[in-house]
């Protein structure tokens, strides 16, 4: 028989053992599921994971490493705020959309003037246009009661319709022959963010994420306002004796985590990707969410989950590319690795105890 | 009748057929919710369900099997979500979101081969001549068993919870499991069927829309229909009837902004798409603000993990 014993306070060891028991299984299960595609599975695994650090190309992929994994941990930052304390902003990826949209605006309006404060300008458009797109469901939970989980979702699909109707309509490239999609900033040197060290990929979203997980760890774990905020997350009532002010907290937590996804568009729009497209979003702000958790929503294990994510979806890209592994494939992947997480989450709340109940 | 460029009848028409994926998914969700669990899965169970009833409908050459085989998916993406947060005590908001994700990801990994297939036609139900009533006829008795079959579940879904035993106990649970499992019912026992059968209501709504309504697989397709199933459950304050009110309403704006695309009205497309999405939010506003001053309509136990050492 096996029961299960609650532990009286959640065991630290398991807290950071399950991320990787969690990797390990996905491994294996990610190779069942490659193998039932008909690829090699140690093959697959090695091509994901071992390649795009260690093989023949791995220069190239290494670079290409911090610019998928800063948007990601960029965004994973601020989202673990917020989950710490039970308010569940799962619209990053609309965020990051509208921060992208604002700074892009900014540089498209006043192209091709060249300007040393062009930049730092759309930096700060990003961080608001995000921050402001966060703030409606913290601003409507807070006055209303409406579920923040429900708005900032729908809000996501908003923002994405925005960004076609942009992308086709306003922003719309006036040279570029009919084709939808904005000029591309990667050629108007004031409004790019381009590599800062030749060959590493780090650009200016790098430097940001790391500020973040510098930021999120003094702000949750060197700062009365993180305690009071991991209070609110695990006892509300406590927190409220304490002095909290649960309105404050929502729009504190929801706009940290827009203005830090609006960050996270902005340097992909003036990066990586150039340009204002309908299918710009890539889907971050939801890899985000499994990061955040991956991470334990602890900035350090954020900045290491991030890194790992990202390696899968450059692994994914190479097994698409050599194996012709399907890229979705890799979404999978990334969902059962949250599944695992979230399963053997339970050794970390419980004690497995094998034998009969004594009275 | 036409007012504005827009015929009223053929609007009502769609308006039945546009709300019937998120109508089933909310029915489901809302039994699973009665229960006192909070699955976020919806999107992936339903996107799963079109990608698996599309594949038994073609497979088959029969649009039935297609259904059931949705409904089937459906319900084991949330049986996978019951074990982990019934028996492996998984946070449900967290584990609801990977659900949708793995959901997302699965079918697209799955539906790779069924881009640009037909699928078979689900036929109208023969009502004879009843279907000649000017006006009445093209809004009542046009429709395909799908249609009806979703409104007898809402009725059946009402009844069960209000009239029957079974039901009692579902609500029980819902409310307070501690005590429900004091009276000796098998709250986790409870809390798998309610979820299970939330999932195969979820993946046949998703059915319905690579079958019937567009018809055709393509990645993704589901476009947030789960999360604005999820939004009717609490517009309808967990009661079935409001269930069908809101997914009629959600349906009424979706088939009426395509109406409008269709008549050439020069607002741009996208910014039409976005009505649904804007006004779920309004009405989770509105409905949120009212609720403010009056009961609590969730379920008490709604989201909270249950073990019996506790």
């Amino acid at each position: 028989m096996i029961r299960l014993v609650k532990r009286p306070v959640p065991s630290k060891a398991w807290s950071w053992a399950t991320p990787l028991i969690a990797v390990l299984a996905t491994m294996i299960a990610g190779g069942i599921l490659f193998a039932a595609l008909g690829k090699n599975p140690v093959e697959a695994i090695r091509v994901i994971f071992w390649d795009p650090l260690f093989g023949p190309n791995a220069g190239y992929f290494r670079g290409q490493l911090l610019v998928k994994a800063a948007p990601l941990i960029l965004i994973a930052s601020g989202l673990a705020v917020g989950f710490r304390a039970g308010i569940w902003n799962i619209g990053a990826e609309g965020q990051y959309i509208i921060g992208a949209i604002c700074g892009a605006a900014l540089a498209l309006a006043v192209y091709p003037t060249e300007s040393a404060w062009l930049f730092p300008a759309m930096v700060i458009l990003g961080a608001l246009g995000g921050f402001l797109w966060g703030l409606i469901p913290a601003l409507l939970k807070v006055i209303f009661g409406t579920n923040e989980i429900l708005v900032s979702l729908m809000l996501v699909y908003v923002a994405q319709n925005l960004l076609a109707y942009m992308a086709f309509g306003p922003l719309k490239n006036p040279e570029g022959y009919g084709f939808p999609g904005s000029r591309n900033l990667q050629q108007y040197a004031s409004a790019h963010n381009p590599e800062l060290i030749m060959g590493t990929g780090a650009h200016w979203g790098v430097v940001a994420a790391l500020i973040a997980v510098i930021g999120a760890y003094i702000l949750m774990h060197r700062h009365i306002a993180g305690f009071r905020i991991r209070v609110a997350g695990e006892a509300p009532r406590a927190a409220r004796f304490a002095g909290v002010v649960p309105a404050r907290l929502v729009v504190f937590c929801l706009g940290l985590s827009g203005a830090l996804a609006g960050l996270a568009g902005l340097f992909e729009v003036s990066g990586p990707s150039g340009q204002i497209t309908d299918s710009f979003n890539a889907g971050y702000g939801f890899t985000a969410i499994i990061v955040a958790f991956l991470g334990r929503l602890h900035p350090i294990g954020i900045l290491l989950a991030g890194l790992l994510m990202a390696l899968t979806y450059i692994g994914g890209d190479m097994a698409q590319l050599m194996l012709s592994l399907p890229s979705a494939a890799i979404q999978v992947f990334q969902g059962m690795l949250l599944f695992f997480l979230l399963g053997f989450d339970l050794l970390t709340n419980y004690r497995v105890r094998i034998g009969r109940a004594r009275a | 009748m036409i007012l504005g460029g827009i015929d009223i009848v053929t609007l009502i028409a769609t308006l039945m057929a546009a709300s019937t994926p998120v109508l089933l998914a909310a029915t489901g969700e809302l039994v699973a919710e009665k229960s006192g669990v909070l699955n976020l899965g919806v999107e992936g169970m339903m996107i799963i369900g079109a990608v698996a009833g599309f594949a038994a409908a073609v497979g088959t050459g029969s649009p039935v099997l297609g259904f059931l085989g949705g409904a089937l998916a459906g319900a084991l993406l949330a049986t996978l979500f019951a074990v982990l947060t019934q028996v492996f005590l998984s946070n449900q908001t967290a584990t609801g979101l990977a659900l949708t994700m793995f959901g997302l990801g699965l079918s697209a990994l799955f539906g790779k081969g069924f881009e640009g297939v037909r699928p078979p036609a689900t036929g109208k139900v023969p009502f004879g001549p009843l279907s000649e009533i000017p006006g009445l006829g093209r809004i009542l008795f046009s429709h395909d068993w799908v249609v009806y079959l979703s409104l007898a579940l809402v009725v059946a879904v009402w009844a069960f919870l209000r009239f029957t035993r079974a039901g009692l106990i579902l609500r029980a649970v819902g409310e307070n499991a501690e005590a429900a499992h004091a009276l000796g019912y098998r709250v986790v026992a409870v809390r798998l069927m309610a979820l299970a059968f939330g999932g195969a209501l979820a993946g046949m709504g998703g059915a319905y829309l690579s079958l019937v309504r567009v018809p055709q697989w393509t990645e993704g397709m589901t476009a947030g229909a789960g999360w604005i199933a999820l939004a009717i459950v609490v517009f309808a304050s967990w009661r079935a009837g409001r269930v069908l009110i809101g997914a009629y309403l959600f349906g009424g704006i979706t088939a009426l902004q395509l109406q409008l695309q269709a008549a050439g009205y020069a607002i741009p497309v996208h910014l039409l798409s976005m009505a649904p999405y804007v006004l779920t939010i309004v009405v989770l506003v509105v409905l949120s603000a009212i609720h403010r001053r009056g009961v609590q309509a969730a379920p008490a136990a709604l989201g909270r993990s249950f073990h019996a050492s506790t």
